[in-house]
C-alpha cells in the first residue's frame, strides 16, 4: 500500500483517512471522479477510528459501536475507485493546489483540481508543570495504543483533565482490564452554569445518554476527584507522583503514567502553511479557518472537512466530508453531482450531529491556569522553552510567535509549533493585553513534516532553479 | 506502564531495541512496541539532554524520535515494527551520517 | 511614547538594533520604531555569517569596511556578553567557499584573481585550495568538491541571539524600543524631527533611517535618498545534529545548537510567503554533494526572505543636508556590518556627522541623476 500515486494528477486529492477523509473519498470516487487519498498512518481510520481494520480488540463490546462505525466508513471506500496511500506524509500544499507527498523516503508531485483537507484535530497542550516528564501521555496516545495494540495501562495510573474523550477512554481501559488509580476531572465548576442554557440541545443529541452512562460505569470502578483546581508532574526522569489541589486542598500521589486531556484542537498546519485564512475561535480557544458553508477555504479549490474545520467530533465530520465532496462533484462533474444526496439533507444531517456542541463546548472550556503556564513549566517542548522565557521576550519587545522565535526559538523544532502555538499566543495576548487574534499565529511554511535533504535534493529542478542557487 | 490484552492475537514479530531481542506484534508501531517492553527506552533530547517518552502517539510531538534500521531522529509512532527490525535509543543530537 | 530623545531610530532589526545599542553605549537617550509581528525581517531570515571574502569587488571601500567590521566583532560579542550574559557563539576561524566540478572552481579562481588584483582592497588573505587541501580542514566532503576558496577572516555568528542581545541590551541603556509603530511621515519643524506612527508622534532631535528597503520610500521624507533592490532568498535548516562541520561555508553552516542552515537563492520574486521547492531542491542537492552526509538529515524548515539590498549591493550611509541630524543606513550584510554599526556609525550619529574618510564612499551621490541633487556626499 505504501506505492507513490500512480498519476500526476487527479481531480480530489483527500488529505487525511479519518472520518471526513473517509467520506469525502468515497463520496468523491463514487462520482467517477478520480480520487487520492494520502493518509499518513499505517491503517486508514485516523484518530477516532484509528486501526479500524486491523485492531486486535475483537471483542466489539470494548470499544464500542461509534468506533465501529468506521469500519463501513473504510468498507465503503475500499469498494470505491479511490486511490488510497497510507503512511503517505503530505509535506507541501500551495495555493495552486500543488501537492507534495512523501512515501517511502521519496516524494511526489501530484496536482488536484479540488483538495479536501481532513487532517482532523490534535490533543489541546496540556502544559502543567512536568508534563514533558516519561510517563506523562495524552489520553489520546493511551487510546492509540489501546485501539492498534490492545495496550493498556499497568501501573499506577492517574487520568487527568476533561472532556467526553476522557471517560470514553478509561471505560475502554477498564473494559480491557486496563488500571486506573484515580481520575482528576478538572472541569470548572463555574461551566456547569454557563453551559446550562444550551443543555437543552446536548439532552436530546446522541451523545447525552452514551456519556451519562459511561461516566457511571467509569465512576463505579474508579475514584474520581472533582474541581480539581491546579494540577503538576513531578519525578527525576521518570513520573513518580502527581500532585493537585481539589476543593482547596493538596494532595500528592504515587504514579507511573499520568495522561492528560482536555480538549481536541483542529491540526491547522497544513492549512495555514497554504495560506488558508485562519481566525480565532472564542469559544473552543483554538484557530479555526475560514469557510463557507461547503467548507471551501479562503483558497480557490480548497475545502476542509471534519475537525481541521473546527471541533465537531466524528459524525459531523462525516457528514462534512460528504458536503465538501459533494461540492466538489458539483463544481466539476455536474450530471454525477445532482445523484448525491442534496445539500439540504446533508446540511440538516450535520446540524443533528452538532446539536450539543456548544453544550460541550461551553461546560469543557479549559481553564485558564491549565491553557496559559507561569514560572518554569514548560511551554515549547521541542527547544524547552519555559513560561518564564516566553514573558522575558515580551518585556524585551516581543510582539506576537515570529518575534518570539527570534528572540526564543520557540516553534522552531520538529513539531513546528503544534505542541506550543496555542499556548505561545495565549500566554503572549495575556502578557500583553491584547486578544488572541490580536497577536496571532507562527507563520508556517513546507515542509510541514520533516523530509531528508535527500528527499529534498530530488525535486525535479529546471535550469533557472539552478542559476537562482549557483552564483560566483 | 503498558501491558498486552490477553485478547491481542496477533502474531509476533521480533525487533531488536540497543542490541536486546524485543517480542512486538505484527502491527504495533516501534513506539508501541517500546513502551510494551519492558525495557528503559527514555530518549534524551537534542537541547538539554532530558529525558522523554512518546508523548502524543499520533505524530505531532516528535517526542518519539528514535533512530531505526541505523537512520535517525524517526518517528516511532508512525513506523510499523518488522522483523528483526534495529532500533536505538537516542541520546542527544543525532550523529551525522546516522 | 511622549518625551523628546536625541536619536529616533526607525526600524528594529539588527541594523537599526546595532546603531541604537552603539548610540545607547555612547549614554544618548534613543528610541527605537519598529514594526509588528509580520513584517518582512531580514534579521529573521538571514544566514548570520560574518564574512570578508568576495566582499567588495568594484568598492575597494567597502572591502576595508568589511574587514574592519570583521575585527571589531569580537568586541561587540563580548561586550553584549558583558552586558547581558548572552553568548552569541561568535566563531572567526575561517571560512570556506567550496566548489563542485571544474567549472565552479575556474570561475571561482578567477574572482579571487580580480578581486586581489584590485588597487586598494586590503589584503585579507583569500586563497584558492584543491580539494585534498580542503579536506584537510574539512574531512567530509564529498568526490564532486573540486576545491574552493578559504579567507582566515570569515566566520560566523548566532544572528538571533546577536539580535535578542542587542534588545536586552536596550533595557540596560534606557533605550525605549516601540514595536507596531511603522513610520508613515516625518517632518522636522522647532529644531526636532516629528515622526508619525499610529500609535502617536514621537519627537527627536535626530533619526536614522534603518528601515530596510522601506527606506526607500522614508529617505525622501527628510531629503535623502536610498534606492533599493531586493530580491528573494530561500534557506533550509535541518535538525540538530552532532558538530561535524568546523568551518562555515558560504552557504552552509551548523549552528551552535546543532541545525544545519543551507542557502540560499537569489531571485526575484518579492513574495516572501511562497517557497519554491525546486529552488530549495537544488540547494540540498549541492549541499548533500559538498557533504553527502547531510544527505540523511531531516529538513524542520525552510522559509524566504528578502534581502535588504541597495541597488548596486554596496551599503548606503549617507546624512541630508536639507534636513540636518537625518541619517540613513541600509545594507545587505547587517551582520558581518554589525560590529560597525554598533562602534563607528552609532558613533558618527552621535557627533551629528559621518566621516568622509571611512564612509564616504557609501554615501548615495553615488548613484547620480533623480534624487542626489539633496545628498551630500560628504
Amino acid at each position: 500500500m505504501t506505492m507513490a500515486p500512480k498519476r500526476e494528477a487527479y481531480d480530489v486529492v483527500v488529505i487525511g483517512a479519518g472520518p471526513a477523509g473517509l467520506a469525502a473519498a468515497a463520496t468523491s470516487a463514487e462520482a467517477g471522479l478520480s480520487t487520492l487519498l494520502l493518509d499518513e498512518n499505517i491503517g486508514p481510520g485516523g484518530q477516532v477510528f484509528r486501526a479500524v481494520a486491523s485492531t486486535p480488540v475483537t471483542d466489539r463490546n470494548q470499544l464500542g459501536a461509534d468506533y465501529w462505525v468506521g469500519a463501513d466508513l473504510v468498507q465503503t471506500l475500499r469498494a470505491s475507485n479511490a486511490e488510497i496511500i497510507q503512511r503517505a506524509t503530505v509535506w507541501s500544499l500551495d495555493r495552486n493546489l500543488d501537492i507534495a507527498v512523501s512515501v517511502g523516503g521519496a516524494s511526489a508531485f501530484v496536482k488536484a483540481k479540488r483538495v479536501i483537507l481532513a487532517t482532523g484535530a490534535l490533543e489541546r497542550p496540556f502544559p502543567i508543570p512536568g508534563w514533558t516528564l516519561p510517563g506523562v501521555m495524552t489520553a489520546g496516545a493511551a487510546q492509540t495504543m489501546l485501539k492498534s495494540s490492545a495496550l493498556v495501562p499497568d501501573g499506577r495510573t492517574v487520568i487527568a483533565g476533561q472532556g467526553p474523550l476522557l471517560w470514553l477512554l478509561a471505560a475502554q481501559i477498564l473494559r480491557l482490564g486496563g488500571r486506573i488509580d484515580r481520575i482528576l476531572d478538572t472541569t470548572e465548576r463555574g461551566n456547569y452554569f454557563a453551559a446550562l442554557p444550551h443543555a437543552f440541545a446536548f439532552l436530546t443529541s446522541p451523545y447525552f445518554a452514551k456519556g451519562l452512562s459511561m461516566m457511571r460505569e467509569v465512576k463505579a470502578k474508579v475514584q474520581v476527584v472533582s474541581g480539581v483546581t491546579e494540577l503538576a508532574a513531578s519525578g527525576d526522569g521518570q513520573l513518580a507522583s502527581v500532585s493537585y489541589v481539589a476543593g482547596g486542598k493538596r494532595e500528592t500521589i504515587s504514579a507511573d503514567l499520568l495522561l492528560l486531556h482536555q480538549g481536541v484542537v483542529p491540526n491547522v498546519n497544513l492549512a495555514m502553511s497554504a495560506g488558508i485564512e485562519h481566525r480565532w475561535d472564542d469559544l473552543q480557544l483554538c484557530w479555526s479557518p475560514v469557510l463557507d458553508a461547503s467548507g471551501n477555504s479562503s483558497i480557490a479549490g480548497i475545502a476542509i472537512a471534519g475537525d481541521g474545520a473546527g471541533i465537531g467530533g466524528a459524525n459531523a465530520a462525516v457528514v462534512r466530508g460528504r458536503i465538501a465532496a459533494r461540492a466538489a462533484v458539483e463544481a466539476l462533474a455536474p450530471a454525477a453531482g445532482a445523484k448525491l444526496p442534496s445539500m439540504a439533507a446533508l446540511r440538516a444531517d450535520l446540524s443533528k450531529a452538532e446539536r450539543g456542541r456548544v453544550f460541550l463546548d461551553t461546560l469543557f472550556r479549559p481553564s485558564p491556569q491549565f491553557r496559559i503556564p507561569s514560572g518554569d513549566t514548560i511551554v515549547c517542548r521541542c527547544e524547552e522553552v519555559t513560561a518564564k522565557d516566553v514573558l522575558d521576550a515580551v518585556a524585551i519587545g516581543a510582539t506576537g510567535p515570529n518575534q518570539l522565535k527570534a528572540y526564543r526559538r520557540t516553534g522552531m523544532g520538529p513539531c513546528q509549533g503544534r505542541l506550543c502555538g496555542l499556548t505561545v499566543t495565549e500566554l503572549m495576548a495575556q502578557a500583553r493585553g491584547k486578544t488572541p487574534q490580536e497577536i496571532g499565529y507562527y507563520r508556517l511554511r513546507a515542509p510541514v513534516k520533516p523530509i531528508t535533504l535527500a528527499e529534498l535534493a530530488a525535486v525535479p529542478k529546471s535550469e533557472d532553479d539552478i542559476k537562482a542557487v549557483v552564483r560566483g | 506502564m503498558f501491558r498486552r490484552s490477553e485478547q491481542d492475537k496477533r502474531p509476533q514479530v521480533q525487533i531488536f531495541v540497543d542490541g536486546a531481542a524485543v517480542a512486538a506484534r505484527q502491527g504495533d508501531t516501534v513506539s508501541a512496541a517500546l513502551l510494551a517492553s519492558s525495557y528503559d527506552v527514555r530518549r534524551s533530547t537534542a537541547v538539554s539532554g532530558a529525558p522523554r517518552l512518546p508523548y502524543c502517539m499520533m505524530g505531532v510531538c516528535f517526542d518519539c524520535l528514535v533512530t531505526i534500521d541505523g537512520v535517525g531522529n524517526r518517528q516511532g509512532c508512525l513506523v510499523p515494527v518488522t522483523e528483526g527490525m534495529q532500533v536505538e535509543i537516542q541520546k542527544g543530537k543525532r550523529e551525522i551520517g546516522k | 511614547m511622549s518625551g523628546e530623545y536625541d536619536v529616533a531610530v526607525v526600524g528594529g532589526g539588527l541594523l537599526g538594533s546595532a546603531i541604537a545599542w552603539g548610540l545607547g553605549r555612547l549614554g544618548k537617550r534613543v528610541a527605537v520604531l519598529d514594526e509588528g509581528d509580520i513584517t518582512k525581517r531580514a534579521s529573521r531570515a538571514n544566514f548570520a555569517l560574518v564574512w570578508v571574502q568576495s566582499k567588495g569587488l568594484g568598492m575597494p571601500a567597502y572591502t576595508v569596511w568589511t574587514v574592519q567590521a570583521s575585527q571589531a566583532w569580537g568586541r561587540l560579542a563580548s561586550e553584549l556578553k558583558q552586558q547581558t550574559g548572552l553568548d552569541v557563539s561568535l566563531q572567526q576561524n575561517g571560512g570556506f567557499h567550496l566548489t563542485l566540478g571544474e567549472d565552479e572552481f575556474g570561475q571561482r579562481t578567477e574572482l579571487v584573481k580580480r578581486m586581489h588584483n584590485q588597487t586598494g582592497a586590503a589584503d585579507y588573505k583569500m586563497e584558492m585550495l584543491s580539494a585534498s587541501e580542503v579536506k584537510k580542514s574539512l574531512p567530509l566532503i564529498g568526490p564532486e568538491v573540486s576545491g574552493g576558496s578559504f579567507c582566515p577572516l570569515d566566520g560566523h555568528v548566532n544572528s538571533l541571539r546577536t539580535f535578542r542581545a542587542f534588545h536586552t541590551g536596550f533595557k540596560a541603556f534606557g533605550i525605549d524600543y516601540f514595536p507596531e509603530r511603522p513610520v508613515s511621515a516625518i517632518t522636522k519643524s522647532g529644531g526636532e524631527f516629528r515622526l508619525t506612527t499610529p500609535k502617536g508622534e514621537l519627537r527627536a532631535a535626530k533619526i536614522v533611517l534603518a528601515a530596510g528597503n522601506a527606506n526607500q520610500t522614508l529617505a525622501p521624507m527628510v531629503g535623502l535618498y536610498a534606492p533599493m533592490g531586493p530580491t528573494r532568498g530561500q534557506v533550509v535548516v535541518t535538525e540538530r545534529t552532532m558538530p561535524f562541520l568546523p568551518h562555515p561555508l558560504t552557504t552552509i553552516r551548523q549552528t551552535d545548537e546543532g541545525t544545519v542552515m543551507i542557502g540560499d537563492s537569489k531571485e526575484e520574486e518579492l513574495d516572501d510567503r511562497a517557497l519554491k521547492h525546486s529552488i530549495s531542491g537544488v540547494m540540498a542537492d549541492r549541499a548533500q554533494k559538498m557533504f553527502p552526509h547531510l544527505a540523511r538529515l531531516n529538513v524542520v524548515r525552510s522559509w524566504a526572505g528578502i534581502r535588504v539590498m541597495p541597488q548596486d549591493g554596496f551599503p548606503i550611509y549617507d546624512q541630508s543636508e536639507t534636513h540636518p541630524g537625518a541619517f540613513v543606513a541600509c545594507c545587505h550584510s547587517g551582520v558581518t556590518l554589525a560590529s560597525n554599526h554598533a562602534f563607528e556609525i552609532a558613533r558618527m550619529v552621535a557627533q551629528g556627522a559621518l566621516e568622509p574618510e571611512l564612509v564616504g564612499a557609501f554615501s548615495a551621490g553615488r548613484f547620480g541623476g533623480a534624487g542626489t541633487a539633496n545628498n551630500s556626499g560628504y
